[in-house]
This record gives C-alpha cells, sequence and structure tokens, in this order.
C-alpha cells in the first residue's frame, strides 16, 4: 500500500437517453487526496464516482488514473476500489471469505487468501468476527468490513459511494473520523459521495461541489467555504446569506448594485453597469449595529429567534430581502436584546460581501 | 454485545416485575395478556379448521385404511399389515419406485436447468420491469389450459404421422418416422418438463430479483468474471429458490400418474399409476399402504432438500 495515483477527469459526461447527468465535468485530484464530491440528490456526484470506478461507462471524454488512461478498462483492471453506498457484502459468506473475495476470483489459493483477509480484518479490528455473517453485524462494522474488502485489492484509489448515509448520527462521527485517519495512513486517494456539506468540510482536501450535472467549485473546504465561487455554492454549503441585484455603478473598486426592494448595497469588484450580481455574506459576519459605510447593512424586522447557547440566530426581512440571517454571539445579543417584531440595523465589513459568480458567464 | 444488550434488558424486565408485584395492576395485566394469547388462537383457527378438515383428516384416512382388510368386493375395517408387506415385498412395486425416481431425477434436472436459465434471463437481462411482467405472464399462459390438454396437444406433434416425423421425412433428414417421439419416456419426460418448468421459473425469478444489484457490482469490482459472478454469488443466493422449485417439481412428478400412462402410452409404470390401477380394481386398502408408502418417499426427498438448503429466509 501507499501508492497513490492521481485522477485526472478530461471532460467526461454520461448521457442517459435524453437527460445528462454529467455534463463535460473536467476534474484533477491530486494523487493522495481526500476529495469530496458534494451536491444535492441528483447533481451527478454518483455518476461520476461510477464512472470513476467503471461500473458506468463515460460516454464521452477520458479518465486518467496515474498513467494510464482507464476510460475503457473494467474495474477492476483500474487499480480502483469501491465502497458501495449498502455496502454490498455477499450476505452467504462470512466475513473472512468476503473479505478474501477478489482473491478468490483472482485464483490465490485457499490458505494464502484466508490469511491475507484475515490479516485485513485485523487491520480493522474485526478479526474477532470472522467467521459471522454480514447480516449480524452492525452498521459500523459492516462499513469497516467493506473497507476491509475493498482494501485488500491494494488500490491506487478508493471510492465511496455515501458510506456514513446508513449510519446512525452518533456513529456517522465516529466512521468519519475513522475514516480520515485510514486516508491518512494509507495515504492513497479518497473519493467519497456525500450530500452532507458537514461531512465534506470535515473530511476533505479537495471539496467538489456539483450541480445539474456541472461542477460548480472545486476547492480546499475553507475556500469554498469564504469564497463560494457561486450563490448555488453559497447556499449549499449554508451559514451565507445571498443578496441578489443589478449594478448600479462602481468606483474605486467598489460596486454598487440595488435590489428590487429598492434597497442598494455595495461589494468590493468591478462588474458592468447593469449586470445582474449575487453576493454572499456569512451569517456569523453580520453584526447589529450601524452600517460603517453606505451600502454595507441595511434595517430590518426581526422575524425569528433562535437561542443555540453560545450563539442566537435572527432571521430578519428588509425591504427586498427576505430571510436574512444573522448568527450573533450570546453575549452580543443579551447586551442589547431585541424582540421578534423589533425593528434593527444590521451591518457587515467591506470585505465580507463576496461576490458570487455565474456558471454559464 | 448483544447478550449483554439482552441481559441488560432482562434485567430491567424482572426489576419492572417486581414492582408490577406489589402493585394492583398485576392481576390487570395477566388478564390482557391471557386474552391477547386468546386472540392469536382464534386468529390461528380458520386456516387450523381447513388443514384440519382438508389435510390431516384424508391423510389419517389413508392411513386407517392402509391397514383394512378387503376382497373383490369390498374393505373391511381391520387391522392387517399385509397390503405393506405384499407391496414392499413385490418386485414391481420397487421396479415402480426405480422408474418414477429415475423420472424424477430427469424431469427435476430438466426443469431446474431451463427454469433457472428462463429466470435469470427474466431477472438480469430484461431491464424494464413491465416488460418483466409481461414476459412472466407469457410464461403462465399454458396454464390456463388443462393439464390434459397440454399433454393432448403433444399427440399431434410428435406423433408417427405428427408434425415433427413428416416435416424430417419431406426434409430427408430420416427415412422412416421416428418412433421414440411418442408413447416412450422421451414423450413422458418432454410432457412433464413441459407441465413443471414453470414451478422452477416462479421460485427461482422470485430469488433473484431480490439480489441485491450492487452485490453483482461489488464482485465486478473485485475482479469477478460473469461466470464467476454467476458461481459465487447468483447462484449461491438463488439456492432458496431452486430448493422451492425442486420441492414443487419432486413432489409433483412422484405423484404424477395421468401423463405417465398418457405419453408412455400404457408402456411405463410410475407408482401413482400404480395406485390408479389398484384403485380401478378397489383394492383401496394395497391402494392406500402405497400411498402411505410414497408420502414417506417424498417427505424424506423433500427433508434431504431442506438438509442442503435453508430456505426459511424465503417464507
Amino acid at each position: 500500500m501507499g501508492k497513490a495515483a492521481e485522477i485526472d477527469i478530461v471532460s467526461v459526461s454520461k448521457i442517459y437517453g435524453a437527460t445528462i447527468a454529467v455534463d463535460t465535468i473536467s476534474l484533477k485530484i491530486p494523487a493522495g487526496t481526500y476529495c469530496c464530491l458534494l451536491g444535492p440528490s441528483g447533481c451527478g456526484k454518483t455518476s461520476t464516482l461510477r464512472m470513476i470506478a467503471g461500473h458506468e461507462t463515460i460516454s464521452s471524454g477520458d479518465i486518467r488514473l496515474g498513467s494510464k488512461v482507464v476510460t475503457d478498462f473494467p474495474p477492476a483492471k483500474r487499480g480502483t476500489a469501491m465502497m458501495f453506498q449498502s455496502y454490498a457484502l455477499f450476505p452467504h459468506l462470512d466475513l473472512i471469505e468476503n473479505v478474501g473475495f477478489s482473491l478468490k476470483m483472482k485464483g490465490v489459493d485457499k490458505e494464502e487468501r484466508r490469511a491475507k483477509a484475515f490479516a485485513m480484518l485485523k487491520l480493522m479490528q474485526m478479526d474477532a468476527y470472522a467467521t459471522r455473517r454480514p447480516a449480524q453485524l452492525s452498521g459500523g462494522q459492516q462499513q469497516r468490513v467493506a473497507l476491509a474488502r475493498a482494501l485488500i485489492t491494494d488500490p491506487e484509489a478508493l471510492l465511496l459511494d455515501e458510506p456514513l448515509s446508513a449510519l446512525d448520527p452518533f456513529l456517522k462521527i465516529r466512521m468519519r473520523a475513522e475514516l480520515k485517519k485510514l486516508q491518512t495512513s494509507l495515504g492513497i486517494t479518497f473519493v467519497h459521495v456525500t450530500h452532507s456539506q458537514e461531512e465534506a468540510m470535515a473530511l476533505a482536501d479537495l471539496i467538489v461541489v456539483m450541480n445539474d450535472g456541472k461542477i460548480e467549485q472545486a476547492a480546499h473546504p475553507r475556500v469554498v467555504f469564504e469564497r463560494p465561487a457561486t450563490a448555488f455554492v453559497a447556499r449549499f454549503m449554508g451559514d451565507h446569506n445571498i443578496i441578489s441585484g443589478r449594478v448600479t455603478g462602481s468606483s474605486l473598486g467598489r460596486v454598487m448594485f440595488e435590489v428590487p426592494g429598492g434597497l442598494s448595497f455595495s461589494a468590493p469588484g468591478s462588474p458592468e453597469v447593469g449586470a445582474p450580481i449575487d453576493i454572499g455574506i456569512r451569517t456569523d459576519r453580520v453584526r447589529i449595529g450601524e452600517a460603517p459605510a453606505p451600502g454595507l447593512g441595511f434595517s430590518g424586522i426581526v422575524g425569528n429567534i433562535e437561542y443555540r447557547g453560545s450563539s442566537v440566530k435572527l432571521s430578519v426581512t428588509g425591504a427586498g430581502i427576505d430571510d436574512f440571517t444573522v448568527i450573533v454571539s450570546d453575549q452580543a445579543f443579551f447586551e442589547k436584546p431585541v424582540a421578534v417584531g423589533g425593528a434593527i440595523p444590521l451591518a457587515w465589513d467591506i470585505d465580507d460581501a463576496v461576490i458570487l459568480g455565474r456558471l454559464d458567464s | 454485545m448483544k447478550t449483554k444488550a439482552m441481559a441488560a434488558i432482562a434485567a430491567e424486565e424482572t426489576v419492572l416485575g417486581t414492582e408490577t408485584g406489589i402493585a394492583p395492576g398485576k392481576t390487570k395485566r395477566r388478564r390482557a395478556h391471557r386474552v391477547s394469547a386468546l386472540a392469536s388462537y382464534i386468529q390461528a383457527t380458520p386456516l387450523a379448521v381447513i388443514l384440519g378438515l382438508f389435510l390431516l383428516l384424508p391423510i389419517l384416512t389413508i392411513g386407517m385404511v392402509s391397514f383394512w382388510d378387503y376382497d373383490s368386493v369390498r374393505i373391511y375395517p381391520d387391522f392387517v399389515t399385509f397390503n405393506y408387506t405384499e407391496t414392499l415385498g413385490s418386485w414391481v412395486t420397487w421396479k415402480t419406485y426405480l422408474n418414477t425416481l429415475k423420472f424424477t431425477a430427469i424431469v427435476w434436472f430438466l426443469t431446474m436447468v431451463i427454469g433457472f436459465w428462463v429466470a435469470y434471463f427474466l431477472a438480469f437481462h430484461i431491464r424494464s420491469a413491465t416488460m418483466q411482467m409481461i414476459l412472466f405472464l407469457v410464461c403462465t399462459v399454458p396454464f390456463l389450459t388443462s393439464n390434459i390438454i397440454r399433454m393432448i396437444s403433444w399427440v399431434p406433434f410428435l406423433g408417427r404421422n405428427g408434425l415433427i416425423n413428416s416435416s424430417l421425412i419431406e426434409l430427408g433428414i430420416v427415412p422412416k418416422p421416428l418412433e421414440f417421439l411418442l408413447f416412450s419416456e422421451f414423450a413422458v419426460v418432454l410432457a412433464m418438463v413441459h407441465l413443471y418448468t414453470l414451478f422452477m421459473v416462479t421460485p427461482i425469478f422470485n430469488t433473484l430479483m431480490r439480489i441485491d444489484r450492487s452485490l453483482i457490482e461489488a464482485a465486478r469490482d473485485a475482479g469477478a468474471s460473469g461466470f464467476q459472478v454467476l458461481t459465487n454469488v447468483i447462484i449461491p443466493l438463488a439456492k432458496p429458490g431452486i430448493a422451492i422449485g425442486s420441492i414443487f417439481v419432486v413432489t409433483l412428478v412422484m405423484g404424477d400418474f395421468i401423463t405417465a400412462r398418457f405419453m408412455s402410452g400404457g408402456q411405463s409404470a410410475s407408482v401413482g399409476l400404480m395406485m390408479a390401477n389398484q384403485i380401478s380394481l378397489l383394492q383401496y386398502p394395497a391402494a392406500a399402504a402405497n400411498a402411505v408408502i410414497l408420502l414417506i418417499v417424498v417427505l424424506l426427498i423433500v427433508a434431504a432438500i431442506l438438509r442442503v438448503v435453508d430456505i426459511r429466509k424465503e417464507l
């Protein structure tokens, strides 16, 4: 183990009849990266993973793994191993036989196969259950066996299709940590499909946000969160407010724009006048108070207040802006508490207003 | 871990038990328990009555009659064992049983092979669920006519001057009609395979449809070839269906008499046929003894099948 492969996806498409599941995406996943494909259901992330694995034919484009183009290779010849969503353990085989399945297919003799499978189970701390059937295991245990079965082929890249979705919330967090630890110790490339942004943020070195068969943004989690490329990314990652409007003018590297309700805002950047514009503002960067400069705040009516312990979440509605979320620290809130229905001024700094791009422009 | 959890639950229950032991709610709970137990007996009654009346009672009657005496006119209530000693002591019985077992083995093997492939084709090669349903119904269409009619329809096809023979002669492939086609053991096996293959297709199709498709992908991911997927994943998982189909086919063929009589033209014997002959000679006790022996043999075969394959998860 230890050899990791770079995965290079070159304008790959997947077309089912009339629907385009994956629309000419290109992506480079460096060797040894923990990459999360993130997006809502039906965004093409699973199709992408299955194309890398070889369980789905590629309609057009190429996939390179390390130095070889694997586009037309069968799954087992690619040097990838896949872990399926429901783990897909063979119900009629015990754990040793499950883990040693690929060795059996290769014709490795029984003694050697069982020894290797047992060693792999031991690595996953499942050796005590070696003679059990999958149905006798809990979800977390099944996942470990599925991992053992995938890793025994000594893959260059491990592909995981929503590996944590079948687990309860508590186990999810524990297995998440185990996955990360495993990836670090093996050093191979992991590609992990998920629809949970929290999971992706916790695990990934590279988050690939997908929507409608296209990649919206592929970057380090911090970049994705702090500089979301598009309004979709900002919305999907959560904890962002989005204000949409039309550019009215720009000066000194600042753009002014107006929302349909008549309020006007400013942000750093210089798009052309008249163009539509979206900006994102992190909910925890908004404060209660007067704007330091025009266009960096507005006054609104508090629609809802949620106390969350260390912070308080306010939902504010302004002219042309509905459901603007503000998260303030409990200290800041209880110094000057407001009630539902009260009017409050909101403000933020110029650098916290991020202009969001549009995919088609 | 499981046992620990169970122990914990058990401990909790005993705690609850001692608590309710003091509380006046105990008798109430016990009464509720008794009522619910009664309710489940009542729910089981209709099926028990039907099975008792239409399955258990006739079998007991047959068992009883098998010990009775008879002459050529009537039967006499008695307790004699010569029905059994006569049946088991006769060379004809053994030959007939062997013949029936031979038919059973051949028909079982053929229906299993054909049935598995039909089911496999339906389950894995037909993509749309509608098409699967339509083709499955097509398989059952022959069942809209009676056994006898389906058997008779082979006659003009296989006969001396039937379709096959006349075609073969006209094409110059054979100089004179093939005699083995009709009224032969070949014809018996052919008709039985035709009649009973669906009993294999249905349960096997059912198990194949329940195989998680991702298991096949997982096998492919592990480098299995198409044939390896079949032998390592699909066939082992289809075993319960194959076992259920085998039970159907074995019991049907073992008890068959009309196909054997009709398609062999009376040249081949089966246990069922032997019994039918005894009945037509009014030797009811002898036929009953034969039936009991047949029942035991069939049950032994079924038990053997169940020993090999665990079908519980299918039921």
